[in-house]
């Protein structure tokens, strides 16, 4: 099971990094959601999958999963939530403020 | 011994108090002020000439980096205390001197502040015994030059020579910095004194030879050697007061004081007796030959500076050869060569200094100090005529002033070279003499011109100066006339100098020999008819007649080997290394942030993947996996698929809906994985973040398709695959080690210590607080900032100080 989400992890990296590197704004939003939710999986397997109960403490369970990294991603979820809408408000201003699609430009594209 | 380390620091708390007293003492009476330092710590260096002088030193030691051992351990022996008594005792004067120079609308009190940052940085490099310290004074005085020099900065000119002289010397303590370290990996020392006691250490390792040169590369950069000097003509752009000072008096002497100190370290060896007689003779008829052809006072005094300092540079190159020699009459041969260098080179800094401030005193009264404009101010200006005769005829090396003195200890030298029969050098024996002979000659020649061009001969008409020219006022004129007496007070009693002040110093130098008897020569003035003698009234000969028909053979300066070539390669490389900078930065700064964004991926994977590579054991343990369900299987499959399908997605909606599957299969996965927390949270962001990604079809236009070089396509394709196979890779391995034991067994007594049951909760509201409350704090920012940037807009008629 690690290994497959290992692997999952890797083609969601691929393509993040991919939407990340190109022109329009909204794909590169969708590269950084895509990326931080191939991190909340791999922060997840390294803690180890399947691996006990439901970390809710009770008695009749024997073990449980490690709790940290689900703390960790909890935390994650949230901000990269807040960084997904404050970059969409951005390339709205952006098109709001220069009339033309949100693009990325260089010296090159001038 | 507390003065000493006072000495250095008394200058720098000066220059901190200089801006806050400049508001009382306003003006130029600030300078009665910065006055006090350099006076009192001469007074109090004086003090200690006597003890000095029967073989006493002093140090005193302060923990500064003890870990790396760096300790601020202040030392003062003989030859410090030449130089300090310089430092002090000139920095009085020139300071006495600059009050009435400067005008009052200059800004006297940075001026005085950089002065005073010199001194201390000036002190500290030859009070200092660890190298490291040294090394950041010597860098130090560099910077202050530099300020000086750049002091009228809206000249272009100032700012050329200040970057010229701060590029040249700054590069030369790089390299010295890095034979101060190779002397660090023979001997695991930096203390000065201890690499002394290593001599036969030094001497047999493998570094000796690189250690040497780079120490010596920092002394000539700093000494205006050849082929280094081309800066010191340029440095002259300083206020006069600061080229007496710095440029002649004492930081060009820095690279002095490093070889005489470093002699008992390197000396004996042929290769430094060769390089440091060397090149100090060649910059000595390179410059004196350069300076006749000057026509503004100041450069001729700079190239004249850069020619005695090679005299001084070569001397010491001919003294080392006392530590390679047995005979005891030899060795006492070669240590007279070292005592002519210290004693010219007090006698230097006394004519030259005094002749920087007549050369000052001039430009201040006629507003020029070009020689052909300038003539019959004999007259006029007596007492600055005569100091300024004093101090030329001291440098042409005539009787009755010090400079003869010190020439004819400098033939004497350059002849003894005969007796070295240690180095194979038959032929050479003869040439140093001769250069050495052709050499003074020129400098006599370039003395005369000061005297006779400048104060002889007829009024210039028109007459440069907008005023009727008079004699300085007497202030101006306490400085110089003070040194033009010293040059003639050492005339008549050079040995008292010899015993108490250079004596203790040439122990310094030969801390082998034991005892300051028969290192300190008895100083005549006349000693018979003898080769010096011959060689003085040739110089004197042969120099009237060059400079009685000069004009006739001044033509010979016009030759191309004669040309500014160095400068010329100095500018032509700067200019190079720019454009070459320029363009290469022009390669990479595109100014788009898709271009970064490649570098940064590109750098990880570079980093991540060399690192793997060196990585020996590539164990990949799959043993622990949990096995794997249909119903998980499929999800994960459908996550790879939709992910890879948004690359190719046409529209935005689809981008936007395979994302939406992407995140809530993620929920799925982590139910799957016990952890409902989570899934929660996925559940609710994700339906919220779809919701503002189908805000952007009422707000956003339609996505255009990427129209990209295919190439530029393949670049992207690639640096995402690598990442995703380094991310893959190394997150495989880390599964396959477990270097610590897990930590989270600590949280769950979460019941006990949090008083709560579900464990990721007391690690968020409890164990973990702060975090969470941080958190709260970036969304809260993140709200902030899409409020502002929906809702304000800019009111009409504000400008847009961007766009200007």
């Amino acid at each position: 099971m690690e290994t497959l989400i290992t692997l999952l992890v890797g083609v969601l990296v691929m393509v993040g990094v991919y939407l990340l590197l190109s022109k329009e704004m909204l794909r590169v939003i969708l590269g950084t959601a895509i990326l931080s939710h191939a991190i909340h999986l791999l922060l997840l397997t390294m803690g180890g999958l399947k691996k006990g109960d439901v970390p809710l403490l009770h008695e009749t369970a024997a073990e449980y999963t490690d709790a940290l990294p689900q703390a960790l991603i909890l935390t994650a979820i949230v901000i990269s939530f807040a960084v997904t809408a404050f970059l969409l408000v951005l390339a709205y201003r952006v098109y709001q403020e220069s009339g033309r699609g949100p693009e990325l430009r260089g010296h090159q594209d001038e | 011994m507390i003065t000493v380390l006072l000495a250095i620091f008394i200058p720098f708390i000066a220059a901190c108090l200089v801006p806050f007293v400049h508001k009382f003492l306003t003006g130029r009476k600030i300078g009665w002020f910065v006055i006090i330092v350099p006076l009192l710590l001469f007074i109090l260096l004086l003090r200690l000439v006597p003890s000095l002088s029967h073989g006493a030193t002093y140090t005193y030691s302060l923990p500064w980096i003890p870990s790396a051992d760096v300790y601020f351990l202040t030392y003062l022996d003989g030859l410090s205390m030449i130089f300090a008594l310089l430092i002090t005792g000139i920095g009085s004067l020139v300071v006495f001197y600059s009050i009435f120079y400067l005008s009052e609308r200059e800004a006297i009190g940075r001026f005085y502040t950089y002065l005073l940052l010199f001194m201390g940085a000036m002190l500290g490099v030859v009070l200092s015994d660890n190298l490291i310290v040294l090394y950041v004074f010597w860098e130090l005085t560099s910077i202050s030059s530099f300020l000086l020099i750049a002091f009228w900065f809206h000249r272009k000119q100032s700012r050329y020579g200040a970057k010229k002289s701060m590029l040249i010397t700054v590069t030369g303590g790089i390299f010295m910095l890095a034979g101060f370290l190779m002397l660090y990996t023979m001997t695991g020392t930096f203390s000065l004194r201890e690499l002394i006691g290593m001599r036969d250490i030094i001497a047999a390792d493998s570094l000796f030879i690189p250690a040497m040169l780079l120490v010596l590369l920092g002394a000539f950069t700093k000494s205006a050697q050849f082929p280094f000097h081309i800066w010191l003509p340029d440095a002259m752009e300083a206020p006069t007061p600061v080229s007496a000072y710095l440029h002649s008096a004492t930081m060009v002497k820095a690279g002095i004081y490093l070889v005489a100190r470093f002699t008992p370290v390197f000396a004996g060896h042929a290769v430094w007796f060769y390089i440091v007689s060397c090149v100090g003779l060649l910059t000595m008829l390179w410059g004196s030959v350069n300076a006749v052809k000057q026509t503004d006072l100041k450069a001729l005094l700079a190239f004249s500076t850069v020619s005695q300092l090679g005299m001084i540079m070569s001397l010491l190159g001919v003294g080392s050869l006392a530590f390679a020699s047995s005979e005891s009459s030899h060795v006492a041969l070669f240590t007279a060569a070292t005592f002519a260098a210290l004693f010219h080179l007090v006698n230097h800094s006394t004519f030259k200094g005094s002749l920087f401030m007549v050369v000052g005193i001039l430009d201040h009264q006629l507003g020029t100090r070009n020689i052909r404009r300038l003539g019959g101010l004999a007259t006029i200006m007596p007492i600055t005529f005569t100091i300024a005769l004093i101090g030329s005829f001291s440098m042409a090396g005539l009787p009755p002033f010090n400079g003869f003195l010190s020439k004819e200890l400098f033939f004497e030298a350059m002849l003894s070279l005969k007796n070295a029969n240690l180095l194979t050098m038959d032929s050479l024996a003869l040439l140093f003499p001769i250069v050495a002979w052709v050499g003074s000659v020129f400098t006599f020649i370039y003395c005369m011109v000061i005297v006779f061009q400048s104060f002889l001969g007829k009024v210039p008409e028109p007459f440069p100066g907008q005023r009727p020219a008079h004699e300085a006022p007497i202030q101006m004129l306490v400085a110089p006339i003070v040194l033009g007496s010293l040059v003639l007070l050492i005339f008549f009693f050079p040995n008292i100098l010899g015993t108490y002040i250079l004596g203790p110093a040439m122990l310094a130098v030969y801390p082998h020999l034991g005892n300051m008897e028969g290192l300190v020569p008895e100083i005549h003035v006349w000693h018979g008819w003898k080769a010096p003698v011959f060689m003085t009234l040739g110089v004197i000969i042969a120099g009237t007649l060059l400079y009685r028909y000069l004009r006739y053979w001044k033509g010979v300066y016009r030759l191309g080997v004669l040309q500014w070539t160095l400068d010329r390669f100095y500018n032509g490389t700067l200019l190079r290394m720019e454009r070459v900078a320029t363009r290469v930065t022009r390669g990479y700064m595109t100014g788009s942030v898709r271009d970064y964004v490649a570098y940064i991926m590109l750098i990880f994977i570079a980093f991540i993947g060399i690192g793997l590579a060196g990585f020996q054991q590539f164990v990949f343990d799959f043993s622990n996996d949990a096995p794997i369900e249909m119903n998980e299987g499929v999800i994960v499959f459908v996550m790879m698929c939709s992910s890879v399908a948004v690359l190719f997605a046409r529209s935005r909606i689809t981008a936007i809906i395979l994302n939406g599957v992407l995140g809530y299969s993620i929920a799925i996965l982590f139910v799957v994985f016990r952890a409902p927390d989570l899934a929660l949270t996925q559940i609710i962001v994700e339906t919220v973040t779809t919701v503002l990604f189908l805000l952007c079809f009422y707000f956003l236009p339609e996505w255009r398709a990427e129209h990209r070089a295919v190439s530029m396509r393949w670049r992207n394709g690639l640096i995402a695959a690598a990442s995703g196979v380094i991310v893959t890779v190394v997150a495989l391995l880390v599964q396959g080690h477990s270097l610590y034991p897990t930590i989270s067994i600590y949280y769950e007594t979460a019941s006990r210590i949090a008083g709560g049951l579900n464990v990721v909760n007391t690690i968020l509201g409890d164990f973990r607080a702060f975090d969470t409350m941080l958190e709260v704090l970036v969304l809260f920012i993140a709200g902030l900032g899409v409020f502002s940037l929906v809702k304000l807009r800019r009111k009409k008629g504000v400008d847009r100080p961007e766009e200007k």
